[in-house]
């Protein structure tokens, strides 16, 4: 029998988190890292992957200490799962629902996602494999993944290093690359959208 | 082991945070890319507004870490272009992808069993770029 507290509690968390719970989660999340004598940065990861898996005969980019990364890829291990934990144990009382706005409904209309207010999913539908095969499902996965790993690369972060860590650190070349990620993001958002989804 | 476990233990705060705020969600980076509502901007808002009064506190304290070492945190770059046109590129596959490297891990571990094509695709992405890198401007 689990005790009725210990419900509650999971009660609690399952609720959708409004953004200034999440904000200073975040933070919790760089702090701790910062304690421990690291730096919060998901993306460097892939280096690592890149590095590990002999890359480092290849270019000298990968020519690291890679093996003292570890920890980072512990970080990664432990966001997959904290995504197991919150969907199976923590999801909402509505379902896996996204909340997003009465106008994000209609904008998702005209690219032809037809959900009612409050019926959008959280998960995208093209995350699956039969969608891997077709023109879209390919250009999101394979693209898109692309573009993010070659980019955060390229720009020397992610959102977690540069938006959150390096914002944080009043970074100058952090303020360009947030300025680069919403440039592109508008840039696909309103130019390249219509082409691909229309 | 236990120093170990304590970087798993971040990445679970951390997966946890990233589902709970549908911070992974394709839909909700749509929205933010929208402007459409204040939860995107919030999330990250309130975490840089919050992260800045934590960094100058460190500072000012010379706060040490775990192992007794004053806390440094690495300056970037002073250039500009390496976060343009990186930052573009990243931005691009954010919007088209819904998903951020955070997130990538996060719906592997709920179950979305093709982020392992997107994960290998990201890598593959940063790969590239560590073969090119000496013919980009920085």
């Amino acid at each position: 029998m689990v005790p009725e507290f210990l419900i509650e509690i999971r009660d609690f968390i399952s609720q959708p988190w409004p953004w200034w719970v999440g904000g200073p989660m975040i933070v919790l999340v760089m702090f701790i890292l910062l304690f421990f004598g690291k730096e919060f940065g998901i993306s460097a990861n892939f280096r690592v992957m890149c590095a590990a898996d002999g890359a480092d005969q290849l270019a000298d980019f990968f020519q690291f200490d890679w093996q003292s990364q570890g920890w980072n890829l512990l970080v990664a291990l432990g966001a997959m799962f904290g995504g197991y934990l919150a969907a199976h144990y923590f999801v909402s009382p509505d379902g896996n629902m996204a909340h997003v706005s009465a106008a994000t409904v209609q904008s998702l209309k005209t690219l032809g996602f037809d959900y009612e207010y409050g019926k959008v999913p959280l998960v995208l539908e093209y995350y699956d494999w039969p969608y891997l095969f077709t023109l879209k499902g390919l250009l999101i996965i394979v693209g898109g993944g692309f573009l993010v790993g070659f980019g955060a690369r390229y720009a020397g972060g992610c959102t977690s290093g540069h938006a959150i860590s390096g914002m944080s650190a009043l970074q100058l070349g952090s303020f360009y690359a947030v300025i680069g990620f919403f440039s592109g993001g508008l840039f696909m958002t309103y130019v390249l959208f219509p082409i691909i989804f229309g | 082991m236990m120093r170990m476990s304590r970087y798993i233990l971040v990445g679970i705060i951390f997966g946890v945070t990233m589902y709970k705020t549908e911070a992974v969600s394709w839909f909700r980076i749509f929205e933010m890319f929208h402007f459409q509502s204040f939860h995107m901007y919030g999330l990250i808002g309130s975490a840089v507004a919050l992260g800045i009064l934590v960094v100058q506190w460190i500072k000012r304290q010379h706060l040490k870490s775990v192992e007794g070492k004053e806390i440094v945190i690495p300056e970037k770059d002073k250039s500009w272009k390496r976060y343009i046109f990186g930052g573009f590129i990243f931005g691009l596959g954010w919007a088209l992808a819904g998903v951020c490297p955070g997130p990538m891990f996060v719906l592997l571990g709920a179950g979305y069993t093709v982020f392992v094509v997107f994960l290998l695709s990201a890598i593959t992405g940063t790969f590239v770029y560590g073969v090119f890198r000496n013919k980009l401007p920085h």
